[in-house]
């Protein structure tokens, strides 16, 4: 879980207990926070993931609701399910804070991420590249005589995919928006 | 209803509003006008303190004793940042603080200006929440919702940071009553169901324990006696944490003592045994639980906490509820005696908890000839038992010493820094209190290396005539680290000890004050009473015996069941005449 791997019965020396108890499988969640737009409301929610050894794989955040100033952040997290409980728990007393929803659990859900992708390279390459945009449905946004930019949208799964695609074929640079996620059907 | 007024003006008027008759303080550059406007006013009292910190840790004296918020001002910058231990001490208590800080007028933020820090950023992980107002129209509102979140649900510290440009323009004044709270209304009320589940749990438990905490005394004096009317109804046996003494009497029946690292023998090994252990206002601290995995193996686990996040944080429950402890102990007791009071035969499990009590695990070797802390905490005792007494500490082996020897029978009456360990919080904690009771006797127990840490509040002390009496068990020594170096880091003892001490004595008389000292085991009942009667501050430096160790005492990553008794004990002294059994 960490890369601090301390050994058992190594505690006898210290005020803590250091040994490591609940090593058992690590979950990946994604959560929706939804917050008031007010300034330093990022930095809380992200403090406290830092403050408390919390893992972030990705977060997104933007005003979505203008008149009421109310932010969504769509964070990725691992951890323990005691550790996803316990990240829930303490972001959810977080004064600014409505609603947090773990989307993994409370069930079926999409998840998009928007990736830019540059690609330099010439001949057999550059047709590659082109060919294997088309497949994945990637977007050329920009193109000079040497290069694309590619745009493209899906889960992390497929942004990934692409990626390592696209790496011995020249890609030089890449910006990831990282996932943002919905409920399915129709209740908010 | 709306009126026009500066900024400053608003912060005392919201203050008056609020309630608050007293400020603890240090005025700088960047809170003149609140100043100015504390100046030309009577309601409200502003204490001068001598160091910032000591302005929070008064305040959360005077909050700890009373259950209103502490109010605190400092200015921007250093004012700010000495806040901070303060800030951190009473989140992890869960004290209620409304802290005002100066900042450097809003054009001129960020720039690096003379007394400026990020006191937002800086505070954000260390208060319950925090706001930097940046327009007058918005300040009263501000504040008010600041006394809201400070109280309610898990009560906490929060920081106002107001730029001096603010404190200086004109506004709206908003009165309380017009003030919208926004979404922020933490759950108080478990649910009908959960309240079943907890007498079901009741009436069948054949070894039960209440474990109650700082929760109890932080939902109000009406939660204490629900709880004193539910252990007594059922006659279970009853632990605390450092943070919950008081709440049930030290003398009531179903009283086990304090558990923990430095806990009685009994309230660990019931913890250890019980089937039913009902948590209410705890939270699992590390000082309490020893090793996760064997802790208390073979019980169902109650907590009743008001804060979700503290549910299956360290220890896994068969049964959380969220709600306050005040409305969970009067739901609980109407549910029980309406279903008819039932409970299971206890009295093997009294039985037992009397077979632990009879390993006596406060007994010490006492001296004929120097003073044992153990000793001196128990003449305290006996000597201020029954008059109207509150106790500050500090932090270490007296502090352990006074949860273990010192009895409390009401909340609110006992002041100790839990969560942070702050060495330093208990004289200036003595001054809070003292300032809300005038009339009472304050005691801070101290170590002479904790009390050197904000002795400079002396000049407090002298300039507001509060006879605090500092209690100082001096060893010389920096005890607790000393027992860990000794039983743990093979006597190696670097750096706990107190070289260069100043004469107390001296230094009480040089702030004016009275000191007195005494090394002598006879000498010490009058000694108690000559400062107990002294209508003025005291520095008491009581010279004690110097490698005393704080037993029982539960090693980490031990469980409750391996607990270290006092060497006492193991010396096989508890027959010997000069042992003093408690």
């Amino acid at each position: 879980m960490s890369a601090l791997r301390i050994q058992q019965g190594s505690s006898s020396h210290s005020a803590y207990d250091l040994r490591d108890y609940h090593a058992e499988v690590i979950e990946k969640h994604t959560l929706a926070v939804l917050v008031d737009n007010e300034a330093g409301v990022l930095a809380r929610v992200i403090g406290l993931f830092s403050g408390r050894g919390y893992n972030i794989e990705s977060l997104t955040v933007a005003e979505v609701d203008h008149e009421g100033h109310r932010s969504r952040i769509t964070v990725v997290t691992t951890g323990t399910r005691d550790v996803i409980e316990q990240i829930k728990a303490q972001v959810g007393r977080i004064v600014p804070v409505h609603e947090v929803h773990d989307l993994t659990v409370e069930g079926p859900s999409i998840e998009r991420e928007l990736a830019l992708f540059k690609v330099e390279g010439t001949g057999n390459n550059r047709i590659e590249a082109l060919r294997l945009a088309e497949i994945f449905r990637a977007n050329v946004v920009d193109s000079t005589l040497e290069s694309f930019v590619f745009e493209m949208t899906g889960t992390s799964e497929k942004i990934d995919a692409f990626a390592e695609l696209m790496r011995p074929l020249g890609l030089v640079e890449t910006a990831r928006t990282g996932v943002a996620a919905l409920a399915r059907g129709s209740k908010a | 209803m709306t009126r026009q007024m500066t900024g400053a003006k608003m912060v005392v008027q919201a203050l008056k509003d609020q309630g608050v008759d007293t400020v603890f303080g240090y005025p700088g550059g960047a809170v003149l006008p609140i100043y100015d406007e504390i100046f030309q006013q009577n309601d409200i009292r502003h204490v001068l303190v001598r160091h910032e910190q000591a302005a929070l840790h008064a305040a959360e004296g005077y909050a700890r004793s009373t259950g209103k918020p502490g109010v605190a001002l400092v200015t921007s910058g250093p004012g700010a940042t000495n806040a901070v231990t303060g800030l951190t001490d009473a989140l992890l208590d869960s004290i209620p603080l409304v802290v005002f800080s100066g900042q450097v007028p809003t054009f001129m933020i960020g720039t690096d200006g003379f007394q400026e820090a990020d006191t937002i950023g800086i505070t954000r992980p260390c208060t319950k929440h925090n706001w930097l107002v940046k327009d007058t129209d918005k300040l009263a509102e501000t504040i008010h919702q600041a006394f809201h979140v400070a109280t309610s649900g898990r009560p906490g510290p929060v920081l106002i940071d107001l730029p001096k440009d603010v404190q200086f323009a004109d506004g709206e004044y908003t009165p309380p009553t017009k003030v919208k709270m926004g979404h922020y209304k933490p759950r108080v009320k478990a649910s009908i169901e959960e309240i079943n589940d907890i007498v079901a749990l009741i009436e069948k438990a054949e070894r039960p324990v209440f474990y109650t905490g700082g929760g109890v005394i932080n939902s109000g004096p009406a939660a204490s006696m629900l709880l004193r009317e539910l252990v007594d109804a059922t006659g279970f046996p009853i632990t605390s944490t450092l943070m919950g003494l008081g709440a049930y009497p030290a003398s009531g029946k179903g009283w086990l003592g304090m558990l923990g690292m430095h806990g009685l023998y009994e309230a660990n090994m019931a913890m250890h045994g019980c089937d039913l252990m009902i948590n209410i206002g705890a939270r699992f601290d590390d000082r309490i639980t020893g090793r996760i995995q064997d802790f208390s193996p073979n019980s169902k686990k109650i907590h009743v906490d008001i804060d979700p996040s503290s549910i299956n944080k360290i220890i896994h429950v068969d049964l959380p509820v969220i709600g306050d402890v005040g409305h969970v102990l009067e739901d609980v007791l109407k549910v029980w005696k309406s279903r008819g009071r039932k409970k299971a035969d206890i009295s093997a499990w009294w039985k037992q908890i009397e077979e632990w009590r009879e390993v006596r695990c406060l007994t010490y070797k006492n001296s004929d000839t120097v003073i044992k802390p153990q000793y001196a905490l128990q003449r305290l005792e006996e000597l201020t038992k029954g008059m109207d007494r509150y106790i500050t500490t500090e932090v270490g082996q007296h502090q352990m010493w006074a949860a273990q020897f010192l009895g409390f029978e009401d909340p609110n009456r006992w002041m100790t820094s839990g969560g942070l360990g702050t060495m330093g919080y208990g004289f200036p904690a003595s001054i809070g209190v003292q300032m809300a009771h005038p009339e009472s006797l304050v005691v801070n127990v101290a170590g002479e290396a904790s009390w050197l840490m904000n002795m400079q509040e002396m000049g407090t002390a002298i300039q507001y005539r509060l006879p605090v009496k500092q209690f100082i068990l001096n060893n010389e020594r920096l005890g607790m680290v000393r027992q860990w170096q000794q039983l743990l880091h093979g006597e190696r003892y670097s750096s706990s000890w107190s070289e260069a001490l100043p004469d107390f004595v001296k230094l009480a008389e040089a702030f004016g004050a009275k000191g007195i000292q005494c090394s002598d085991p006879k000498d010490l009942d009058d000694a108690i009473m000559e400062m107990i009667n002294y209508d003025g501050p005291v520095i008491f430096d009581c010279l004690v015996e110097k490698h005393e160790n704080c037993f029982p005492m539960i090693p980490s990553g031990k469980p409750h069941n391996e607990m270290l008794l006092g060497e006492a004990y193991v010396e096989g002294a508890i027959k010997s005449d000069g042992a003093v059994l408690v």
